[in-house]
């Protein structure tokens, strides 16, 4: 039982009342569960015929793995282009230009703002008009540049918000031992700012991952998504092929997500235990660990999608 | 750039907004309710509630929204037989549709609702909780009366840019055929392709129209409802 200042502890009368709402609150869930089975049952969902599949290698090496790597290689490809990009906007948002600090902003904004489907249908479209990619690469040409010009975009704010988010004695020791405006920037606030802001940017490719179903949905790249139609349509097994795709998502990007929280504290202790901030938990907090990244902390941009 | 292609009534521009602005707003104030309740749960003293908002919020987050909206029409519709509309209806697909994407966007949201709703609690000091439970208030009461207005107050922000999220994840209604802005799009951009660049323009500033202001409007709001502390 965690101490929480929400409620007293549970005396005799609580504790009753705790396992009768315990109680309640299982048979509800139970009694769903239930129905929900018993209508797929009655469906014939849960045949084994329908999820032997999942069971044969065939299945595995014909179609789960080969979209695992199709979904995990946009990931991937999105975010080596999407990091360099975002760091180059960050800079220039960062910058004592007008004349640069004004266009990184308007583009960063623009991205921003507008749905990554609607710069996948574009870019779709867009290389079939204009370019000679040919109809086999398209798919991945559209979701990466979507994703990418997207990403590069939310990176950025990571990135700034990180470097905004040092002490003003990192930018003035540098400029007091003689380094010049990009020397400071190169040596003493990106690296600090980047290290700083890794559990974001993991959080990010959590992001990423989600978003490259879309492009297997509604591009036609061949990842899980994908895939999951090809299985239905062979094996008429709706049911049981969702489940399995669900499964390996969210494993894959809980995964990634625990990754994320361990690297943030670790950073954390690493730093020094600093003033919390909202998001992480207070001494004797109300709530326990919260997620990474509350209000308006540096990590805010990752509550989006 | 050419807009020949708005003259001649061809495609109802407008009509398809409205139906991402109905999108919105439906899965908005759902989402606020349900993730609101998953955050109660999360911080109840039934662990029972604990451990299901705990599972629900980690599996929904990390599944890709356009799985869950694929899966209310294939599975949740066709198998599990919810019908959210009057078969009887001419408009009964577009009904069900639409409302089953409400829904799929409602359990998506809630999860970042419900995140950003318990951040909001860690922020409240813990002595005006102490301060209630010391009158005799239940944990319910401590919730509803001191512990949440004030968090709800500190989580306007993050909230709005959920809520920009969720406008722009609308498009994947699509996926469905729900008729809003990313499904017109496609069309459009099929069938116009020597304005390919115009079309995207006009869609983009639509976008545009809808989460800058929502953005401007929520952060002013999140500035003058900030407890001061």
């Amino acid at each position: 039982m965690t101490t929480s200042v929400l409620f007293d502890h549970p005396g005799p009368r609580a504790r009753r009342r705790n396992a009768l709402w315990s109680a309640a609150f299982a048979l509800a869930v139970v009694a769903a569960l239930w129905w929900v089975l018993a209508t797929l049952g009655g469906k014939h969902e849960l045949d084994s015929a329908k999820w032997h599949p999942f069971a044969t290698a065939d299945v595995w090496r014909n179609f789960l793995l080969p979209g695992l790597l199709g979904t995990v290689k946009a990931a991937a490809l999105s975010m080596v282009f999407a990091l360099p990009l975002g760091v180059l906007l960050a800079l220039g948002r960062l910058s004592d230009h007008a004349w640069l600090r004004w266009p990184a902003t308007v583009v960063v904004e623009f991205f921003r703002a507008i749905p990554v489907l609607l710069l996948m249908f574009f870019a779709q479209a867009f290389y079939f008009t204009y370019t000679q990619v040919g109809s086999d690469s398209r798919p991945l040409f559209a979701v990466v540049t979507g994703l990418v010009l997207y990403n590069a975009s939310v990176l950025c704010e990571i990135f700034r918000a990180g470097v905004l988010s040092l002490s003003r004695g990192q930018g003035e020791a540098a400029m007091a031992i003689g380094m010049r405006k990009g020397q400071m920037m190169r040596f003493v606030l990106l690296p600090q700012a980047v290290t700083m802001m890794l559990p974001a940017v993991i959080s990010q490719l959590v992001v990423v991952l989600k978003d490259t179903a879309l492009g297997g949905q509604l591009v036609g790249y061949v990842d899980l998504m994908r895939q999951a139609n090809t299985l239905t349509a062979n094996f008429s097994n709706s049911v049981a092929t969702y489940t399995v795709i669900a499964l390996l998502y969210v494993a894959l990007n809980f995964l990634l997500s625990v990754l994320a929280g361990r690297l943030e504290r670790w950073i954390r202790v690493r730093r020094g235990a600093r003033p919390p901030r909202v998001g992480v938990p207070l001494p004797g907090g109300l709530a326990e660990g919260a997620a990474p990244g509350g209000a308006n902390g540096p990590a805010g941009a990752e509550v989006a999608r | 750039m050419n807009f020949s292609f708005l003259s001649g009534g061809r495609y109802d521009l407008f009509g398809a907004f409205w139906v991402t602005v109905q999108l919105t707003f439906f899965a908005g104030v759902g989402s606020l309710v349900w993730g609101t309740i998953l955050a109660g749960m999360r911080v109840s003293p039934v662990p029972l509630m604990r451990g299901f908002g705990t599972v629900y919020v980690n599996v929904f987050r990390n599944t890709p929204l356009t799985l869950i909206i694929v899966a209310m029409s294939v599975v949740v519709s066709n198998k599990l037989g919810l019908v959210l509309a009057n078969r009887a209806s001419f408009t009964f697909i577009t009904d069900n549709n639409f409302r089953l994407a409400v829904l799929g966007f409602v359990v998506y949201t809630s999860t970042f609702v419900c995140e950003a709703v318990r951040s909001g609690i860690n922020t409240v000091p813990p002595g005006q909780a102490e301060a209630a439970r010391a009158l005799g208030l239940r944990f319910s009461q401590v919730l509803r009366i001191v512990v949440l207005p004030q968090a709800l107050r500190s989580v306007v922000g993050p909230l709005a840019s959920v809520l920009i999220a969720l406008t722009k994840n609308t498009t994947i209604a699509s996926t469905i055929g729900v008729g809003e802005a990313a499904l017109l799009m496609s069309e459009m951009t099929e069938n116009e392709s020597n304005a390919l660049v115009s079309v995207f323009t006009l869609f983009a500033l639509g976008f545009l129209v809808l989460t800058l202001p929502t953005g401007l409007l929520l952060g002013w709001l999140a500035r003058r409802v900030a407890v001061r502390r």
